[in-house]
């Protein structure tokens, strides 16, 4: 049988129709994962070109802000990236130390790198599975949300909130981890290794889930460094940058781990190096856990009297205590002034914040450097030319998350 | 890490003027606004910067005549340093130059400085506002914008100095 030929559309002169079609993928569309407007051109199959709209959910963060006393900012970084929004909130302590001077005892930096790389881990389970998801395998993501959530159940016992965390204070910890916290950390550490196995058996060599990931949104190493990518996104391209490792904070120098990276900057290689840096988060904690042993157990906060809340007994019998208790909760103190950048390796890249202070008691200017805004931005170029399909599947691979994108 | 004598000595070979400093273990440089894109591009193709980190601005309303700081951070990645560059321009004419044929990642960092701050970016293919509604005409980061209603009056910050 001849097959019939490709007849090309004939269009009478002045028809408003087109040859091609525009649909819009968003702002509420089950692939988006978020609130962002994709309007696509696409012929057939093809994706000729895609206009992104984002600023759905911006919620006026950095001018929010200028009128909150630094501890208030806290709350403010939860909903940035609130997959893993821990990392957020330790980042801004950070750089209110480093403008401050504050150096913190090593209990506290190990105690942060734990609640850090797990929260790494919840934040690439996330993206991960749901790779999985749009590429139509439903069973590895409803598998390992239970670890997700067995992370957020530690993060409630350390904090008392799951997904928008706030944990933590300038200075260190609001209290120190109570016996069911370590239980919790405990029991995650020795069942997570076998899930973790188990769903990359599920997908990582599976056909289907392969044919549709390799070759799906490539972006060459010198492309993804011209658009500023960070995080895995960037190592899936070919470059080693980790803020962990070129700029170290909260002692990360003292730990010995890998840093993935990948070489076509594909979805597949995406995954993988997500899927690796789980593995070196899991070695993290555990070296972590080994550091903290023979360290004295009390210790969860700096001497930071001014940025940090007194015992209530001491407020109700001690002056000085109830003068801190006040200037803190009324936000009465002042920092000095001066300017600081301070990036730390979120679950999308380096998550930087710039600083400016004149002195007073709320941030004179705060920027947020938001990974997830600056590489979504190469959508078009990543997807442009490939397939429809293709294109879903890479925007959930760069795991934009809305609430960093709009801060 | 490039140290800070060695960058001053090749910056000055090839733009005049320019003063690095230390900010906290951070390079800073103040550069003419008009003159960003040649730095950074000499920067960019010569001293190995070839990561840009972040654009963002501050508006200072009580400099006359310098009210808005185009604040850019660069990365040379091989050297592992970070640079600041600094530029600034009156609020009156907020004109400066696009980075964007340099690094194509700066096209959303400039959209935004110029949705909040208003900074014109000359050169930038699509300068339209981002996070905001297109409907908006005013640049809401700028410090004559408050955050609450001046008309309240349940909300009386006078007692403690704000």
């Amino acid at each position: 049988m001849v097959e019939k030929q490709h007849q090309h559309i004939k269009l009478a002169e002045n028809s408003i129709e087109k040859e091609t079609t525009t649909i819009n993928l968003g702002p509420t569309h089950p692939a988006t994962h978020g609130i962002f407007q994709n309007i696509m051109e696409i012929d057939g199959e093809r994706v000729l070109k895609t206009e992104m709209t984002v600023g759905y959910i911006h919620r006026a963060f950095e001018k929010i802000a200028e009128r909150r006393p630094y501890s208030q900012v806290t709350t403010l970084t939860d909903r940035l990236n609130y997959c893993s929004a821990p990392i957020n909130n330790m980042g801004w302590h950070m750089t209110v130390e480093k403008l401050v001077g504050l150096e913190l005892p090593p209990r506290v930096d190990y105690l942060r790198v734990i609640v850090m790389e797990l929260a790494r881990i919840a934040d690439h389970l996330i993206c991960n599975s749901v790779i999985g998801v749009d590429t139509g395998a439903l069973t590895p993501f409803t598998y390992v949300f239970q670890w997700r959530e067995r992370i957020y159940d530690i993060f409630e016992s350390i904090c008392g909130s799951r997904l928008t965390t706030n944990m933590g204070r300038i200075g260190g910890f609001e209290r120190n981890f109570t016996d069911e916290t370590w239980k919790k950390i405990h029991d995650f550490m020795d069942t997570f290794p076998a899930v973790l196995k188990e769903f990359e058996s599920l997908l990582t060599r599976n056909r289907i889930f392969m044919d549709r990931c390799i070759g799906a949104g490539p972006i060459s190493a010198e492309r993804a460094l011209n658009w500023s990518f960070t995080g895995p996104n960037l190592r899936a391209s070919g470059v080693d940058y980790d803020v962990r490792v070129a700029q170290p904070y909260s002692r990360y120098n003292e730990f010995d781990f890998k840093i993935p990276v990948g070489t076509t900057g594909d979805t597949y290689d995406r995954y993988l190096v997500r899927n690796i840096e789980m593995w070196e988060s899991f070695s993290i904690i555990q070296q972590a856990l080994e550091k903290l042993k023979g360290l004295d157990a009390s210790v969860f906060h700096a001497d930071a009297p001014e940025f940090y809340l007194p015992e209530k007994v001491d407020v109700y019998s001690k002056m000085e205590a109830l003068i801190y208790h006040f200037k803190i909760v009324m936000g009465e103190t002042d920092l000095p002034p001066g300017e600081v950048y301070h990036a730390v390796e979120g679950g999308n890249g380096e998550l930087g914040y710039y600083l400016v202070s004149d002195g007073g008691r709320t941030p004179y200017r705060l920027h947020f450097r938001r990974p997830c805004f600056i590489y979504y931005q190469a959508f078009n170029e990543m997807v442009a030319g490939g397939l429809f399909s293709d294109a879903v599947v890479t925007l959930s691979s760069i795991n934009v998350i809305a609430g960093e994108l709009d801060a | 890490m490039i140290s800070l004598e060695t960058l001053q000595e090749k910056l000055k070979g090839a733009y005049e003027g320019l003063q690095l400093v230390d900010n906290r273990g951070m390079l800073e440089c103040e550069i003419p606004a008009d003159k960003n894109l040649d730095i950074v591009s000499y920067l960019h193709k010569e001293l190995g910067f070839q990561f840009l980190t972040d654009i963002t601005a501050v508006h200072y309303p009580e400099a006359q005549g310098r009210e808005l700081c185009i604040v850019t951070h660069l990365h040379n990645l091989v050297e592992n340093t970070r640079l600041r560059l600094k530029a600034y321009v009156p609020v009156a004419q907020p004109d400066t130059h696009s980075l964007t044929s340099v690094f194509s990642g700066a096209n959303w960092m400039e959209r935004e400085t110029y949705d909040f701050f208003g900074i014109n970016f000359i050169g930038h293919p699509d300068l339209r506002r981002i996070l905001n509604v297109d409907e908006m005409d005013y640049f809401p980061m700028r410090k004559e914008y408050q955050m609450e209603d001046p008309t309240r009056l349940d909300k009386d910050d006078a007692m403690f100095g704000r």
